[in-house]
Order: structure tokens, then C-alpha cells, then sequence
């Protein structure tokens, strides 16, 4: 599964990681906490995941994802 | 002209082009951003998603147009490096009157500032800072509704 991080988090983790999740992890947020443990900076709760270039509002089934984005707040304009 | 331009960008001509085709308009409103030197900062380095970013701005592109009842509306963003002192963004809006072109600039901005994919890096020679949205800029933001 490809990740992609920004921001901030582009620094720490780096821009891509292609990582074959374990199949217990099923969700975003399993996703998220499953990551979190080697990357702690995702485990910050304003950090935003986006699937397949939608930004959710709620944990997703990750299954067949082409790519699951880590978003940190922005600074724009 | 809804665009994330990886190079430099010109606010005049840009503003002349948009002028030039916003027929009927009684107003256009433009703003141009520019990189502060302040503060020793040598460059910026603007983060983004080639399709969330671009969408996110055509969202509110298209937002603005409807809620300020827009002729047209024009948010080019620079994307990558940006140097010391160059522009950064560049909004205008026409419009039949002058307030919903004041307003839809500004509305604008703030939700550039506040909602839209692009992550702010401040650079000062080899050091590099993060930046995130101010409580100024959210707070800003929230003039305009939950819903932006």
C-alpha cells in the first residue's frame, strides 16, 4: 500500500513508504495507530488521512486503497 | 484561472488577463501575496497534493463564485520553492458591485489560509520551520460560518 505524508511530516517519516499492512489493520485509524507506533507524529490527533484523495471525516475501511495520504494542519495563502 | 503554478508567477499580467475577460463587471478586487523578508527568511517551500490541492481549490473557487455571486474568480498558488520577497498567490474576483468582490477576496484568503491542502516550510539558509495556520487565521476563517 503506498503512503504519502506532508508538511511536517514529510520531515519526519519521509515523502512515501510503500508498506504491506498486516491484515488485522482494516481501517484508517487501525492504519493510523498501527504506523504511530514506529512514527509517533501521526499519532497526533489534528492530523487529517485522505483515501484515495477524499479527506475523511470518519474511520474507513482501507481494503484496496491506492494510496492513503497523512495530512497535518495546513498553511496556505 | 484556477491554477498551482510550480514557477514564478506575474500578479499584473495576471490581473490584466483576468480584467480582460471578466466582461460586465462593475468591480474587480485582486490581492496579491507576497514572501516576507522578514524575520531572515531566505525562501519558502510550499508542500501539496497534485489532485487534493487543486481540488480543494476549485472547491472554493467555485464556493465564492456562488456565495458572492462572482462574474469570475481567479486563485493562482505557487507551489514548491518559492524565493525571499517573490509572490506567493495571487486572488481577484469580479464582480456587479464592489462589496461582494471585497468580500469574496477576503474569503478567499482565509480559507487558503485555514482549509486548503498546502503546507507552509520557512527556510533560513540550511534551518527549515514548519508553519501551521495561526489561531488569527482560524479565527478569521470563522467569520465566514461553520461551513466556510
Amino acid at each position: 500500500m503506498r503512503l504519502r505524508f506532508f508538511g511536517r511530516l514529510r520531515d519526519a517519516i519521509g515523502g512515501e513508504l510503500l508498506v504491506d499492512v498486516p491484515p488485522e489493520v482494516s481501517d484508517s485509524e487501525q492504519l493510523r495507530l498501527w504506523l504511530g507506533r514506529r512514527h509517533p507524529a501521526l499519532l497526533d490527533p489534528s492530523i487529517k488521512i485522505a483515501l484515495d484523495d477524499r479527506i475523511l471525516v470518519a474511520p474507513q475501511r482501507i481494503a484496496g486503497a491506492r494510496e492513503i495520504a497523512f495530512l497535518p494542519p495546513v498553511s496556505g495563502g | 484561472m484556477i491554477a498551482l503554478a510550480p514557477g514564478p508567477i506575474d500578479p499584473a499580467a495576471l490581473l490584466a488577463d483576468f480584467t480582460r475577460a471578466a466582461g460586465g463587471a462593475g468591480a474587480i478586487v485582486s490581492f496579491s501575496g507576497l514572501v516576507r523578508t522578514e524575520g531572515g527568511v531566505t525562501e519558502l517551500w510550499l508542500d501539496h497534493h497534485e489532485r487534493l490541492t487543486l481540488a480543494a481549490v476549485e472547491t472554493l473557487a467555485a464556493t465564492a463564485r456562488e456565495r458572492f455571486t462572482l462574474i469570475d474568480v481567479a486563485i493562482v498558488h505557487r507551489v514548491g520553492p518559492v524565493a525571499a520577497g517573490e509572490p506567493i498567490l495571487f486572488v481577484a474576483a469580479a464582480a456587479a458591485h464592489r462589496r461582494a468582490a471585497f468580500e469574496a477576496v477576503d474569503f478567499a484568503m482565509d480559507q487558503l489560509k485555514t482549509a486548503v491542502p498546502l503546507w507552509k516550510c520557512e527556510r533560513r539558509g540550511p534551518d527549515q520551520t514548519w508553519v501551521e495556520a495561526r489561531a488569527q487565521d482560524h479565527a478569521d476563517a470563522g467569520r465566514w460560518g461553520a461551513n466556510g
